[in-house]
């Protein structure tokens, strides 16, 4: 099954990619945009078929590789 | 530690053997560092950075052993990305991401020395204002808000403290960080780029020399 991780960088810290790209916005004439956050998603194909260990297995990733947890923080979500 | 990407281990070879330490390069396939007193994990692009900086290079079959010589107390040390690997690797506490400015900034910065008690800093005085090159994008020290030892931060020409001298938007002006009993140390500034008057700056010899002042035989 495919598992889905969406990483984010966590509260509070800065995050110069999004405030460029969000001026950027405001400099194109999108005079509405607050603040850009940018993230990645990672996608990862487990053999299992069961949705529970699919998690479990991908949650174990992300804390041992797939994420920082002093930078980012993530979500999974299980596909099909 | 020679990891695929690494690109400073020769200036960092040449600078230890000035200091009179006789390095060897050691690929990161490697499973023993037995006979060796010391490791430096010199700067470069390990495993070109994929996913994080440092983030793959840590599980190097080398890095086991960096380890260990760590837990023994043995000295470590780790050069821009060789500090990213040991944040990475969890032997120096925080993490290293892209510059506040989104660029790329290569150009001599000040240090001024925070704490003489690691293998880096050990023969310099508190507050000893250095001068070494910097040359990173991904050099802004994030401090997880329980790290070990700060030993470098980055300041002005007479070591003032302030955000005009944080190139890269580090906390607290961060450059350098050690573990608590300071045989392991980490810091983004290249100090064996700043080892002879043709380089610029010969203040980076003093912290090569305090890394080769720390080694005692195995």
């Amino acid at each position: 099954m495919k598992v889905r991780v969406h990483v984010q960088r966590r509260p509070g810290i800065a995050d110069p990619e999004g405030s460029t790209t969000a001026q950027a916005l405001r400099s194109l004439g999108f005079e509405d945009v607050g603040s850009v956050s940018i993230g990645r998603e990672i996608e990862v194909e487990v053999t299992t078929d069961d949705a529970g260990e699919a998690r479990k297995q991908v949650e174990d990733m992300c804390r041992q590789l797939l994420t920082n947890p002093v930078l980012e923080d993530f979500e999974i979500e299980v596909l099909a | 530690m020679v990891f695929p990407g690494t690109n400073c281990e020769h200036d960092v070879a040449y600078a230890l053997e000035r200091q009179g330490a006789r390095p060897e390069l050691v690929w990161h396939t490697s499973e023993d560092l037995s006979g060796f007193d010391g490791v430096v994990l010199p700067g470069g692009f390990a495993h070109g950075d994929y996913l994080r900086t440092g983030a793959i290079a840590r599980f190097s079959p080398i890095m086991s052993e960096v380890a260990r010589v760590a837990s023994t107390g043995g000295p470590v040390l780790g050069i821009c990305n060789g500090f990213q690997i040991l944040c990475e690797a969890r032997l120096l506490s925080g993490a290293l991401m892209a510059n506040r400015d989104t660029s790329f900034i290569c150009r001599p910065v000040h240090v001024r020395v925070e704490s003489t008690n690691s293998v880096v800093t050990a023969g310099t005085r508190p507050g000893q204002v250095i001068e070494i090159p910097l040359n990173s994008y991904e050099g802004r020290y994030v401090a997880p808000g329980d790290e070990d030892q700060v030993v470098l931060r980055y300041c002005g020409p007479d070591g003032e403290l302030d955000d005009r001298f944080n190139p890269n938007g580090s906390t607290d002006s961060i450059a350098g960080m050690a573990n608590g009993p300071g045989n392991v140390a980490g810091l983004m500034p290249h100090p064996e780029r700043a080892i002879e008057d043709v380089l610029g700056s010969v203040d980076g010899a003093l912290l090569i020399g305090s890394f080769v002042a720390s080694l005692q035989p195995a």
